[in-house]
């Protein structure tokens, strides 16, 4: 069990910053997931913690005790890689055995723990075989086990998930989730990939450009994101964003739905819809079109579930409306929610 | 199936397309050299040894295994082989631990790196001649750089000198100097060839794995023995292999400073079969001496590809 806290942490590689002023507080036992694009600096962020790499800048706190400079072996952590990184020379049980034998553990100690972590993940029939003699799932779980093996403070995943296949992803998730539960350890796990960030986190980390956009729940990074950024990064397809004098209006393709079905408990703001494009994805449909608004930035999507079944047709204007209470402002220039409860972006 | 049918017999189809004739024809240049200039040479050497062949008579009267008793009752033969077996295990093992650290240096980033790695690929990059005709000033009996620096140094020529009195050490004049200096030379040489070799194999080792190792709480040398080196060995077996076959058949290094000398203490079979088969003129004799290893080598080949085989790494 442990908090970590990153103040102000910052990395360059050369002229380029991959990091850029990072504070960071986890909660102990929290799972924590660091969710941004390709190259916004979330696994430099995850190395540097890890101790693989020495931040230009700043602070880092496992409980509460600064480790900025010391070697990763001081921190009491464990990794698990994208690709795993097994020890391909190495036998299953020595794999798993690995950190245990800087400890100086005894032998007999070693094979019951060893035992235990492979268990853990139903593996104990795998120990003898080499890494190149196992499927994808089960490096994955041998990973796992040797991540678990020294019962470390914290576990640090980067997109250990995304050498998966799809099937197996979503079981892979479920039993990630279970073991952090069950375990209870502070996590802190790196994706680009949404659906795992939202399925994962108890708190999700948005980052762009080595900066910090945004900290929430998924609820709140999702319903409320802080800036334009979160806004369309997050949902699939991402927010509307449609111009209104010095305001983005932003909304969800799924809160964007025909007049006669959008709920009449809540305050409506409809729109004249003029679709040009549709799209049948199985579960949803997919609308395209234009908002009847005199601005530039019109296009909008609606994503309507299969339920709705009235009948849309390109080429014709429909009513539209979304509930006021699922409309988020953002300032036009710097691209930040306008409302005073989230005050990350500046 | 009729498609791929009409395609294959249709007018059009082109000698290139035959996928056997094809390969057959672009590995024949191989063949071809593989066979004139190793296998016909090999098979001369084969039939030499079993006769009483000279420089003066060539012609192949075929006397047996006769050669090959003579040449194993010759001391200096005897000497030969002894010497060989020091020169390539102790300058394997030193260009095997040299390579590592060296490799590993030109690894990190620091300043003047291509300069360095410039400086280090010469020795292989020179010919050997010149390289080993520049040492031969350097281990001078009298002019010696080194000399002079360790008489500089006070460790030499003086009356309490650690090295001795005498001011020079005369390198290649002293039986246990003189092998340990041919050591040197080839070492120097063989070095940036491994080097070379073991980096690629370096890089090819994913950061990743070092980067669990040292998550893992592994320190350098638990990192260095027990990941490293073991992702190493099927590159370092190439390197040794390489390394063991060359410095066995070669002859530069000791022809150009000692000739064998002094008293034979620097003959190896290369020089000897040379002295004996070439310069004495005995044919048949040189090539037994030459031949002698030739079991042994083609075994110690086939059994480090064999091991390097099964050590593969996914």
């Amino acid at each position: 069990m442990a908090t970590i806290e990153a103040r102000d942490l910052v990395k360059q590689f050369g002229t380029v910053t991959a990091v850029d002023g990072v504070n960071l507080l986890s909660k102990d036992g929290e799972f924590l997931v660091l969710l941004g694009p390709s190259g916004c600096g979330k696994t430099t962020l995850l190395r540097m913690i890890a101790g693989l790499e020495t931040p230009t800048s700043g602070k880092i706190l496992i409980n509460d005790s600064d480790m900025t400079g010391l070697p990763p072996r001081a921190r009491n952590i464990a990794m698990v890689f994208q690709s795993y990184a097994l020890y391909p020379h190495m036998t299953v049980f020595n794999n798993i055995a690995f950190p245990l034998r800087p400890l100086g553990t005894k032998k007999s100690q070693i094979k019951k723990k060893v035992e235990w972590s492979a268990g853990m993940f139903g593996i104990d029939h795998l120990l003898l075989r080499k890494p190149r003699e196992l499927s994808g799932g089960e490096r994955q779980r041998v990973a796992l086990a040797r991540a678990m093996v020294r019962e470390p403070s914290l576990f640090l995943l980067d997109e250990p998930l995304s050498n998966l296949d799809a099937k197996l992803r979503t079981s892979a998730r479920e039993e990630l989730k279970q073991l952090q539960k069950r375990i209870g350890i502070t996590a802190l796990y790196v994706t680009h990939d949404q659906v795992e960030a939202m399925g994962l986190g108890e708190r999700i980390v948005v980052m762009n450009d080595g900066r910090v956009r945004q900290i929430g729940t998924p609820a709140e990074v999702y319903r409320k994101p802080a800036d334009t950024f979160v806004a369309t990064f997050l949902g699939s397809p991402p927010m509307n964003l449609i111009e209104k004098e010095d305001m983005l209006v932003g909304f969800r393709p799924e809160s964007f739905l025909p007049l006669e079905v959008s709920s009449k408990d809540y305050e409506q703001v409809p729109f004249e819809f003029e679709v040009t494009w549709l799209e049948d994805l199985g579960s949803d449909r997919l609308v395209y079109g234009n908002v009847g608004i005199q601005s530039p930035h019109r296009h909008v999507i609606a994503k309507l579930s299969r339920n709705i079944t009235i009948p849309i047709e390109a080429g014709k204007t429909y009513s539209f409306a979304v509930l006021k209470n699922e409309i988020s402002f953002f300032d036009r220039q710097t691209g930040c929610r306008i409302d005073k409860e989230i005050p990350l972006c500046e | 199936m009729t498609m791929s049918k009409t395609l294959h017999s249709g007018a059009y189809r082109h000698v290139w397309d035959n996928e056997r004739l094809l390969s057959s024809l672009m590995i024949a240049p191989a063949i071809l050299y593989i066979a004139v200039l190793i296998g016909f040479p090999l098979v001369l050497a084969i039939l030499y040894s079993l006769s009483s062949a000279t420089t003066g008579d060539p012609s192949i009267s075929f006397v047996g295994l006769r050669n090959f008793i003579a040449v194993i009752q010759d001391p200096v033969f005897q000497k030969s082989l002894k010497n060989t077996f020091i020169f390539t295990v102790v300058s394997q093992m030193l260009v095997i631990v040299l390579s590592n650290i060296l490799a590993r240096a030109l690894l990190q980033e620091f300043k003047g790196k291509r300069i360095v790695r410039f400086l280090i690929l010469l020795p292989w990059t020179a010919p050997i001649a010149l390289g080993t005709i520049g040492w031969m000033w350097m281990l001078d009996s009298i002019f010696s750089p080194i000399d002079w620096v360790l008489r500089y140094a006070g460790l030499l020529g003086a009356p309490d000198a650690v090295l001795g009195t005498n001011p020079n050490l005369y390198w290649l004049g002293v039986p246990g100097l003189a092998m340990s200096s041919i050591i040197i030379v080839h070492t120097w040489r063989m070095l940036p060839l491994a080097t070379v070799i073991l980096l690629g194999g370096l890089t090819a080792i994913p950061k990743e794995i070092l980067d669990a190792a040292e998550v893992d709480g592994a320190g350098f040398w638990r990192r260095l023995f027990q990941i490293t080196l073991p992702l190493l060995l099927p590159i370092m077996s190439i390197a040794v292999l390489f390394g063991v076959v060359f410095t066995f058949t070669d002859i530069a290094v000791v022809y150009i400073l000692t000739q064998g000398g002094p008293f034979h203490s620097t003959q190896v079979l290369a020089s000897w079969a040379f002295f004996k088969g070439i310069e004495s003129g005995d044919l048949a004799q040189g090539a037994a001496i030459a031949l002698f290893l030739f079991p042994v080598m083609a075994a110690a080949a086939a059994l480090i590809l064999r091991s390097v085989r099964r050590r593969e790494v996914t």
